[in-house]
């Protein structure tokens, strides 16, 4: 049967009555408030088009860029980005000329692909073994101030950087660390040995005149500052493996480097992937540090000593001296490439980003 | 053998944050130095000295860059702003907002000096002069993205209690949105904000050819107008060490200006937008 | 004073998920309704549907007719109208986390443009002394957030903003499970005080609870309702043997 339970009668305890004038007054004021309908879809509109002002913003780039790059796309086409003259003197390889009306992009190509892969090469082992350190054994005190520094140098502008390289990377480099390079490169038992892969001696990697500026010196600035994003964004990705996944390779035995391998670094290769290819993106289309250390001549040389010019670069040192059509379009169309790769580069990155993360818990800073 | 192995791994990845950190941490430390050892009162209050010539400030590249940051800033944050509000309020899981999401990731990755290539265009090109107001398009267009994502992360750290205990009152939706939920995580966007402002506050390659630049004074947003990233540029190039010492006290007031900005944001974030909700 | 709830044909769905189907349900005006069974029985569908919050998730849907006095709610009336006659207490609190405790008490006056500085100052005493809190409260108003009160004296203040905007029915939705023993005696208490002049249905998981507060019962059962008489009945002699199973503990 069930269970009596005390069923409480309304005792009528006294409370005070709320039907005051002041209770209707408030239901009256209330209704009389309409819907507010139209107020909620013009807002609801507003913020819509501020939303869709983003895929405007993006439209109008791509549309400009080609309006504006439409005098070399039609003269040059896509030539423009592998051809070049030679001049009928020297014998030597013609690219660039606003002068004479000679413009060829390949040296650009060239030098966004050279200093960004000097960076990726010094970039990716150190900020992968930071962020072992960070998600595997640094010591908890220590997280805070290091995930603070590498935002902090995430965000110090690149001009700044480029001021620190003028001053203090390029004479290091001209009088500490190019020099130990040089003498290993040309060693002569090495130029005699390996001579014929153009790697050594005069015409290889470290050979010419050491100036300090150039390639290699754009390249290791460039490091420098794409190793906070690759740093933290492969940490942020790490840190998305599931624990239990550490567990069982520590269950069976495995030593702690084994667990990071197995467990950690496969797991999260992908994301991993990402981050480098994020920071390759950013590496691409730096500009203002690269255009102080770079030394801005549209050459192709083999030595990372010899100066150059990268896509962003030259825009940024032509652009407000071009006083031709033809030469601003040209800058332009470089713009317009530089836009295009670093779109399919970003976007193909974020993808392989969003495949680790997603699912995982939210970032805790 | 395998134990020798963790050994070394441990020690490679101790030894690459220690490659990494020591000179971050140098630099850092060396541009506050050069930058500390260079300012001086004259740097705020004057206008450049004539080429060569010892002396002489960035007072008029400071104010510069206030009016080109302020344009910047009526144009991108009100815009960003909507536009978090949209993802976070109206278009959660449509594939509308994925689309903007993903558009707003890649206008976040364009290059910046594509972004001044674009507001030549679409500025300079029309007006056929350099102005203030190009250059501060160009920045503001650049803090959209920023703004938009990091305010669409703050509102969605609103609880859904919050929202619901507004409906329930027959609040009209956008009063909700705009006095609960935005005023809840108030904090974290205004934050937000202060980010994507210090990051543009530096940029230099969208200002070379849309501000321009000035060696004299002028604040008028028809105009060419110095800016304080520009003139570092300027300076660095430039053979005299007067310039070079101008261009690090300028310097550090852009560092300071966004380790304040970044120190703000860890602050905000680590003690939780909304202090005490359940 | 409150109004009487006549709810008709009531279906409700979660995207393809069917969680209301054919409510029949007189709610009695100023008297308190309670509405059991075991969780996931659609009885929180049940009441988000009295005041149309259930529209507020985009997969969620309704048809059949509610009338709430005089007025059908989803005929006649937009959600935000309705919401305004309809008051609701959630079940967890949920206090305006920027608002000191005035402000959250007024809250629903002043974002619906309520600008009566005076006016404001009495309903907010009113509110406050009907949720029994005005005597805890009154010395810092303004000067305390409402997220830094106790979790029970959170949720009478929840009650307070509710009944500030003098609505017609109040809807409670497990207002006690998140709270202490002794909290959850004083909520219960302000029921029964305050279904004297308003329409009260509440849900509960708690069948002394529902006994204790209401006069009329009625039990959900996977989407439907199972049974609704008086609570006396309900309880000592129920008609349905799913019922009687229920409140003998024999399941849920």
């Amino acid at each position: 049967m069930v269970p009596p339970i005390p069923v409480r009668e309304n005792d009528g305890a006294a409370v005070e009555p709320s039907t005051s004038a002041g209770a209707s007054e408030i239901r009256k004021f209330l209704q009389s408030r309409g819907n507010s309908a139209l107020a909620d879809q013009t807002f609801k509109g507003l913020m819509m088009l501020c939303a869709f002002c983003i895929f405007v913003v993006v439209a109008l780039i791509v549309v400009e860029l080609i309006l504006q790059s439409q005098p070399t796309l039609q003269k040059f086409g896509l030539p423009f980005f592998f051809k070049y003259n030679v001049d009928p003197v020297t014998k030597m390889p013609l690219f660039w000329d606003p002068v004479n009306g000679t413009f060829y992009a390949l040296p650009f190509l060239y030098g966004t692909l050279v200093t960004s892969l000097i960076a990726l090469a010094i970039a990716v082992p150190l900020s992968l073994g930071v962020a072992i350190f960070l998600t595997e054994m640094c010591p908890k005190f220590l997280r805070g101030p290091l995930a603070f520094l590498t935002e902090l140098l995430a965000a110090i502008p690149s001009v700044v950087y480029g001021l620190w390289a003028v001053f203090v990377l390029v004479p290091l480099l001209r009088e500490h660390v190019n020099p130990v390079f040089m003498s290993v490169f040309n060693a002569p038992w090495l130029v005699k040995a390996f001579g014929w892969t153009h790697l050594f001696g005069d015409d290889g990697l470290f050979g010419g005149v050491n100036l300090g500026l150039g390639m290699f010196a754009a390249g290791v600035v460039l490091a420098i500052m794409i190793l906070p994003i690759i740093a933290s964004l492969t940490r942020e990705v790490m840190t998305a493996v599931p624990h239990s996944q550490r567990e069982a390779a520590l269950a069976l035995g495995a030593t702690r480097w084994e667990t990071i391998r197995i467990a950690v670094l496969r797991n999260a290769r992908i994301g991993i992937v990402g981050s480098i290819i994020l920071g390759l993106g950013r590496a691409l289309g730096e500009t203002m540090a690269v255009a102080m250390v770079i030394g801005n001549t549209p050459q192709i040389q083999m030595s990372l000593l010899s100066t150059g010019n990268s896509m962003a670069s030259v825009i940024a040192n032509e652009f407000s001296e071009a006083t031709s059509d033809l030469h601003r379009s040209a800058l332009i169309e470089i713009g317009l490439a530089l836009f295009l790769v670093t779109i399919i580069v970003n976007g193909l990155a974020r993808l392989l980003v969003w495949a680790v993360t997603r699912g995982a818990p939210a970032r805790v800073n | 053998m395998r134990t020798a192995t963790d050994h070394a791994a441990t020690a490679l990845a101790i030894l690459a944050t220690i490659l990494v950190v020591a000179p971050l941490i140098a630099i850092f430390f060396y541009l506050v130095y050069k930058g500390a050892s260079s300012l001086n009162l004259a740097f705020f209050t004057q206008i450049p000295k004539p080429e060569g010539e010892v002396g002489g400030g960035m007072a008029n590249a400071i104010i510069g860059s206030a009016v080109i940051l302020a344009i910047a800033s009526v144009i991108g944050i009100p815009i960003g702003i909507g536009g978090g509000i949209y993802l976070a309020e109206y278009g959660r899981g449509t594939k509308l907002a994925n689309a903007v999401r993903f558009t707003a990731d890649v206008l976040n990755g364009v290059p910046s000096i594509v972004m001044g290539i674009a507001a030549y265009a679409l500025v300079v090109v029309p007006m056929h002069h350099f102005s203030a107001f190009a250059g501060g398009v160009a920045l503001g267009i650049m803090m959209i993205p920023t703004v938009t994502r990091s305010t669409e992360e703050m509102l969605l750290m609103v609880p859904h209690a919050v929202r619901e205990a507004a409906l329930g009152l027959g609040v009209p939706s956008w009063r909700s949105v705009l006095a609960i939920t935005l005023k809840t995580a108030s904090p974290g966007v205004v934050t937000g904000c202060m980010l994507a402002f210090a990051r543009v506050a530096g940029e230099t390659a969208p200002l070379l050819f849309t501000a321009l630049g000035n060696q004299f004074w002028s604040v008028s947003l028809n105009r060419e107008i110095a800016a304080l990233p520009l003139q570092i540029y300027i300076y660095a190039i430039s053979p005299y060490d007067d310039q070079h010492r101008l261009a690090w006290a300028a310097s550090l007031v852009l560092i300071v200006l966004i380790v304040l900005s970044v120190a703000l944001v860890r602050y905000v974030a680590g003690r939780g937008v909304l202090k005490g909700a359940s | 004073m409150g109004v009487g709830i006549e709810v008709t044909n009531l279906n409700a769905w979660y995207g393809t998920n069917h969680t209301l189907q054919d409510i029949n349900l007189p709610v009695p005006a100023n008297h308190a309704t309670a509405l059991i069974g075991p969780s996931g029985c659609g009885k929180s569908t049940f009441v988000r549907c009295l005041n149309r919050m259930h529209e507020t998730n985009p997969v969620a849907r309704v048809t059949g007719s509610v009338r709430i006095g005089d007025q059908d709610i989803y005929a006649d009336a937009s959600p935000v109208e309705v919401r305004r006659r309809v008051g609701m207490v959630f079940q967890r609190p949920n206090p305006f986390p920027t608002m000191s405790i005035y402000d959250n008490v007024c809250s629903g006056l002043k974002l619906n443009g309520f600008r009566n500085r005076k006016m404001l100052d009495e309903v907010v005493e009113r509110s406050l002394r009907q949720s029994a809190l005005w005597d805890e409260v009154k010395d810092d108003l303004k000067k305390k957030s409402g997220a830094s009160l106790s979790g029970g004296q959170q949720q009478r203040m929840c009650i307070a903003r509710a009944l500030a905007v003098d609505p017609e029915v109040l809807l409670m939705d497990e207002p006690a499970s998140a709270l202490d023993p002794v909290s959850t005696s004083k909520i219960e208490d302000l029921i029964f005080e305050l279904k004297s002049q308003y329409t009260i249905v509440i849900v509960t998981h708690n069948m002394q609870q529902a006994a204790r507060v209401a006069e009329k019962t009625g039990f959900f059962l996977n989407g439907r309702l199972v049974e609704f008489d008086s609570t006396h009945k309900i309880f000592t002699n129920p008609s349905d043997k799913r019922t009687e199973d229920y409140i003998t503990g024999r399941f849920g």
